[in-house]
């Protein structure tokens, strides 16, 4: 069994040790790229946490991701806030709103629970829309550089950016890795994969899934707020339905309930649109056909068919 | 001493009254069975006993405590374990993991085995599973994965074991190692059996309560049960 963990520890560390080195070769746009894969990798595993693991199909974690971008966002503009406190902010703002709307959509399940998650989404970017006099709706704030700092660390800077990105995406990676291997995570699999037998050995489904939900919404936020300081911009089109859809399609594609396919899930829908835009403008229509292929030959995705075929250890 | 009892327990679904003032004392370290023709409200009544289904009416008291309001994972706590009727397992993940979430469980309580590897492993030895503890539980035969159900009820170390209908479907062998199975649990637990299967029933039960539209038709030690008249017309058939 050690054989086991050593070999998924080694995987896994091996993979921010690859990202670690990657930044010293890559030309400046692929940096850049980098950056924000692995930030929105750490959205991408917060929603696997809530979809992967527990089966909690949300379409609302826009509402998630917008609420720690504006949260940082406003705080710093609004509030002058430095980087780092609007940050630990953004995840409680995340958390809290996770729980008041975790308790209100929990009580169903399901098509209903999709509905609900949407509806709440919705509300929330009708709300950064509303709020424009502090907001400025679908233009948007642009953070001033100045405030884009931690200590003496310049995060307008692009070595710097990607490190912060790639610390916040190894934490989350952390994080994910122990999550699935604790027996919170199997509980967690448990009501994902049986909700009734699980309630009938002991276990409360209303507390495990807010609390699945609750540690999604908080790296979905943080993820959210790290984008914002990181790149500058906080803007409506975050808290949209496309924010809601991208994560689901990100997990699908890479791989529900693995603790890697998030990851490889945004980098490959992230190249495959970059690609396709240099051929194409209708980049779109490559990536509804890369999911429809994914969804008809691997709908595991593309991690859950190699753990399945190949690979029964991945966690 | 009485581990559990009801008083004027009833439930209905639109004009059926399932369970029709049910009043119901089940002794503490006895296999009591549950009997009736089918319809008769069985299922109904126990899953009022372990709180998938809430009552209409009436009161259930467990080790001395009322739990008539109690969601069913607080009853779980507590130590009663229920196996479902229509097998319900974990079907993608393997035997261990299926029976290591009950025994998880388990550990959770404060007198509980914090060693959920061995507990695990304890459990699937006395259904005869171990060897098949990588396998995943969804593969298994029908009556293999009624052994995962009732090995998940061992490792939740329940006072009161709840098995609806153990044996349905099960071949002649399997159901005798079933009959070995329950006798030695005997020492540890108290278990209430629904079954259809009389010879089952004779063997094993130490008392019988007999449902018929939801009401108790008789109940006490199976020697008076078979004999009882009114049982033979209405369920016994002889």
């Amino acid at each position: 069994m050690t054989g086991v963990l050593n070999r998924s520890a080694i995987l896994h560390i091996g993979v921010v040790i690859l990202l670690f080195a990657l930044q010293f070769v890559l030309p400046p746009y692929h940096h850049t790229n980098m950056a924000r894969i692995m930030t929105l990798a750490v959205f991408a595993m917060g929603y696997n946490v809530a979809f992967g693991y527990t089966g909690l199909l949300s379409l609302g974690h826009a509402l998630f991701f917008a609420s720690g971008l504006y949260a940082a966002g406003l705080l710093i503009q609004m509030g002058g806030w430095s980087a780092l406190p609007a940050f630990s902010m953004a995840l409680i703002a995340g958390g809290g709103l996770a729980l008041l709307v975790g308790v209100l959509a929990l009580r169903t399940t399901g098509v209903a629970f999709m509905i609900v998650t949407l509806m709440f989404a919705q509300a929330g970017y009708l709300t950064v829309l509303y709020l424009g006099e502090w907001t400025r709706g679908d233009e948007g704030l642009v953070l001033p550089a100045a405030s884009r700092t931690i200590g003496s660390l310049d995060l307008t800077n692009d070595t710097t950016r990607y490190f912060c990105a790639l610390a916040l995406f190894s934490i989350a990676l952390l994080g994910c890795y122990l999550l699935a291997r604790s027996s919170t995570g199997r509980v967690l699999i448990a009501m994902r994969e049986n909700e009734e037998r699980s309630r009938m050995l002991g276990y409360d489904p209303l507390r495990y899934r807010l609390t699945a939900l609750v540690i999604s919404a908080v790296m979905s936020a943080a993820a959210g707020a790290a984008y914002g300081v990181l790149f500058g911009y906080v803007g409506a089109t975050f808290a949209s339905i496309q924010y809601s859809i991208f994560p689901l399609l990100w997990v699908l594609l890479g791989g529900a309930g693995t603790v890697l396919g998030p990851f490889l899930g945004v980098l490959l829908m992230t190249y495959l649109v970059d690609l396709a835009g240099d051929v194409t403008s209708a980049h779109l229509l490559v990536v509804g056909i890369a999911l429809v292929l994914t969804v008809l030959f691997a709908p595991r995705g593309l991690l859950g068919t190699v753990r399945a075929r190949w690979l029964p250890w991945l966690p | 001493m009485s581990l559990l009892s009801t008083q004027k327990l009833s439930r209905s679904f639109g004009g059926l009254k399932a369970v029709d003032n049910v009043d119901f004392e089940l002794e503490s370290g006895q296999i009591h069975a549950l009997i009736g023709p089918n319809g008769a409200g069985k299922t109904t009544f126990v899953s009022l006993l372990c709180g998938r289904l809430r009552p209409d009416s009436g009161k259930i008291r467990f080790g001395g405590q009322e739990i008539t309001r109690l969601p069913a994972h607080e009853r779980v706590a507590l130590g009663i374990a229920y196996t479902f009727q229509i097998t319900s397992i974990y079907a993608n993940l393997s035997v261990f993991d299926n029976v290591a979430l009950a025994a998880a469980s388990a550990a959770r309580r404060p007198n509980g085995n914090r060693d959920v590897r061995a507990a695990t492993h304890d459990a699937l030895e006395r259904t005869g599973l171990r060897s098949r503890a990588s396998e995943t539980a969804g593969t298994l035969s029908y009556g293999h994965r009624r052994l995962v159900e009732i090995a998940m009820g061992l490792a939740l170390k329940p006072k009161l074991l709840i098995l609806d209908e153990p044996t349905q479907g099960l071949a002649n062998s399997e159901i005798s190692d079933f009959k070995n199975l329950a006798a030695g649990l005997k020492q540890t637990t108290t278990l209430l059996l629904i079954e259809h299967n009389m010879d089952v029933v004779m063997d094993l039960a130490d008392s019988v309560t007999v449902l018929n539209f939801g009401q108790v038709l008789a109940t006490g030690p199976r020697e008076t049960i078979r004999s009882n008249p009114a049982v033979q017309s209405a369920y016994l058939g002889t």
